[in-house]
């Protein structure tokens, strides 16, 4: 996402949830910095959500996770009010909606922003595609327009010719299916999914989330995505929102909330979390060695000699990677007058900076040279070894590269400057 | 006792109102009376030209689109055994009756139940006079009926309505408050109104529970039919209180088997009503 595109599509400013009679005087006490608990105890009141001020931007997937009764269904069911905030206010694409009556507000909800559940919450009565066209119906849309409508969107997440069939017909990944079917046919530009896919057993639930991903790929709509489990919010998280207690403890990258948790709850949060599943190549590289391939085969094999390694990579004028070169074949080549060219292995093992560790594991065993890892345009960013690759699996912070790149093109040129 | 505790005279004060009632609202009873009497003698009227057996096979016909076969063909031999038995004009009274009073007290009933469903201090109120109606001994209805409507059919009507009337009302607000909430967030997600979210979710969802509220009612009319008899309502229901009266132990059991069938008639093709053959309502 560049500078300049970014539009916030919703802001929460200071919601407020206090669920409970006393809910003014918990408001009250809640200004004093008293906690939840101290609340409960004295007013019988439940905080839901506490001062919650954030952004979310323009076809992003924002996730908001945290532990069960921290308050994310309350926080999400805030901004379509579902749930009328106690205090605060939410503003999409600037409007306040905690302002709007209940015209308004029914407007925004047909046309603006729709909601998957985690129970999926399908009509029984309805045949699918029926409920796939609910919210097209109840706005008044003729029966052809809104049949085709729920149609395409039932294609679109891949449940074609299942239009006549019943709920109750249907698998748990189906219904959910349906459920987001339904809620994107609205074309809604804001999409709530509160536990959307929690429901699910694993492998359909990976499925699911893949789905939503090339979806929110294809359409962009700006998702809001509840979840209480950590490598869904990293899998499918632009940013993440941490929420305890009601509060949003962290707010921040995959990144920034595994490699700089803000506090203890956060760090407890992820201390537990499948490193090999979130860090990637381009946080596990190391610097590459290499030459430039108008340096011959001397300057080669002289560098390798002085880093005491048997094999280095060959870069063009541009840095890009065109292979390596083994030491014994520099040696050859140095003897019979060949130029570097001649002898480069072209075959090599590669693999991209955002390819995650579990995929790894195979190429680097099986590879005789490190295996490299190239950016899209093919320039060298580093090379996996297995030392720092198992460090940084054991959470080894030295292993793991902060900002997932390592500058190294400016140390091999002066390096190879200096030995030539 | 008496000297030291003034008596307060309730059954007075009763009289006073309902003669009240009586003299200012005349007219309007007069006019309500005389609607429920075309009602119910017209239709008998109308099914009274048909042909007994013709009349079997339709009521058996529809019972079969309704239900099932096995009750269509058990309509069709109970009704054929009572023109046998030579109550079939008696038959249609009672039926007239019956159906009259379950259509009336349906069409009150479905509101009064939705409404309650959707404010809470409506519901309280409309529970304990629910509860009032159905305990209160069946006869006291007829009193003030007969006063309101002389004597005859319309009292009958009157008092079977609202007899029949509590478990439709019952039933209606308990269906509709039994719709998972988690289904009603659904529909305000997607930004229904009231009338929506009731009329395409609530209602159809309810609608097993709003039948069974339904077949009560005419199960609660039926056992009227004897009672609405003492004031002069013909009918089946006649023919029993005339043969008790009169300790004609055989007509009394003829009269009241017919009533027995077509009570279990009725009871089995409501039932099946509120089934949904599609079975898409299972939540
Ligand atoms: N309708 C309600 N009335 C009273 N308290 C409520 C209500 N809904 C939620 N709460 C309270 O608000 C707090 C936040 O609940 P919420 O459902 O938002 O949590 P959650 O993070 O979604 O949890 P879970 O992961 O279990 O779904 C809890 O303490 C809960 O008990
Ligand atoms: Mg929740």
């Amino acid at each position: 996402m560049s500078e300049q595109t970014i539009k916030k599509k919703i802001e929460v400013r200071g919601a407020t949830k206090i669920f409970g009679k006393n809910s003014k005087r918990a408001a009250q006490q809640l200004k004093e910095g008293k906690s939840k608990n101290e609340i409960l105890k004295e007013t019988g009141a439940t905080v839901g959500v506490n001062n919650a001020t954030f952004d979310v931007y323009e076809g992003e997937i924002f996730v908001i996770m945290g532990l069960s009764g921290s308050g994310k269904s309350t926080l999400v069911r805030l901004l379509n009010r579902l749930i009328d905030p106690t205090l605060g206010h939410i503003l999409l694409d600037g409007d306040d909606i905690v302002q709007m009556n209940k015209e308004q507000l029914r407007e925004v909800r047909r046309k603006k922003i729709s909601m998957v559940f985690q129970n999926f919450a399908l009509l029984p009565h309805k045949t699918i595609a029926e409920n796939a066209e609910y919210g097209l119906e109840i706005q008044g849309v003729a029966k052809i327009e809104r049949q085709s409508k729920a149609k395409e969107s039932l294609k679109l997440v891949g449940l074609a010719g299942y239009e006549d069939q019943y709920p109750h017909q249907l698998s748990g990944g189906m219904k959910q299916r349906v459920g987001l079917a339904r809620a994107l046919a609205n074309d809604p530009d804001i999409l709530l999914m509160d536990e959307a896919f929690s429901a699910l057993d694993p492998l359909i639930r990976k499925d699911m989330q893949n789905e939503l991903l090339q979806l929110h790929h294809d359409m962009g709509k700006t998702i809001i995505f509840i979840t209480h489990d950590l490598d869904e919010a990293l899998r499918i998280g632009d940013r993440i929102a941490l929420m305890k207690d009601g509060e949003i403890v962290q707010i921040g990258t995959p990144e920034e909330i595994l490699m700089s948790p803000s506090n203890d709850y956060v760090e407890r949060f992820v201390e537990d979390v499948d490193l090999s599943k979130v860090l990637t190549a381009g946080h596990v590289m190391v610097k590459a060695d290499t030459v430039k391939v108008d340096r011959g085969p001397r300057v080669a094999l002289r560098l390798m000699k002085q880093l005491g390694i048997s094999s280095i990579y060959v870069l063009d004028n541009s840095n890009r990677l065109l292979g390596a070169v083994t030491a014994v074949d520099a040696l050859a080549a140095s003897n019979s007058e060949k130029s570097l060219e001649e002898i480069i292995i072209t075959d090599l093992p590669m693999v991209s900076t955002d390819t995650v560790l579990t995929e790894l594991f195979d190429v680097v065993s099986t590879a005789s040279i490190p295996v490299a890892v190239i950016s899209e345009d093919r320039k060298l960013q580093g090379i996996l070894i297995r030392g720092p690759l198992i460090g940084a699996l054991s959470g080894d912070n030295k292993f793991i590269n902060s900002d997932g790149t390592v500058n190294l093109v400016e140390q091999t040129d002066t390096e190879v400057n200096k030995n030539g | 006792m008496d000297e030291l505790l003034p008596r307060i005279p309730f059954a007075e004060w009763i009289d006073i109102a309902v003669n009240w009632l009586v003299t200012t609202f005349g007219t309007v009873f007069d006019g309500i009376a005389d609607l429920l009497e075309g009602i119910v003698e017209g239709s008998v009227d109308i099914l009274d030209m048909f042909p007994s057996i013709l009349l079997a096979v339709l009521f058996s016909l529809l019972a079969w689109f309704i239900s099932t076969r096995k009750i269509a063909l058990f309509s069709l031999f109970g009704l054929l055994f009572i023109d046998y038995l030579g109550y079939w004009y008696s038959m249609l009274q009672m039926l007239a009756l019956v159906l009259t009073s379950v259509f009336f007290a349906i069409s009150i009933g479905i509101p009064i139940g939705i409404w309650g469903s959707q404010k809470e201090n409506v519901r309280k109120s409309v529970v304990p006079v629910l509860d009032l109606m159905q305990t209160m001994p069946a006869f006291v209805y007829l009193l003030p009926a007969i006063f309101f409507f002389n004597i005859g059919v319309v009292p009958g009507v009157v008092a079977s309505v609202i007899f029949a009337m509590p478990p439709t009302i019952r039933l209606t607000m308990l269906g509709i408050q039994q719709v998972p909430e988690e289904l009603i967030e659904a529909t305000q997600a997607f930004g229904s109104t009231t009338w929506q979210r009731l009329s395409k979710v609530q209602i159809p969802l309810a609608k097993p529970t709003i039948m069974a509220g339904v077949n009560q009612s005419i199960m609660l009319s039926l056992s009227m039919v004897v009672i609405a008899s003492m004031v002069g309502a013909p009918g089946l229901g006649a023919d029993v209180y005339r043969a008790v009266t009169q300790l004609k132990t055989g007509e009394g059991f003829e009269a009241g088997l017919s009533v027995v069938i077509i009570a279990i008639m009725l009871d089995r093709i409501t039932q099946h009503a509120g089934k949904n053959k599609k079975g898409g309502t299972t939540l």
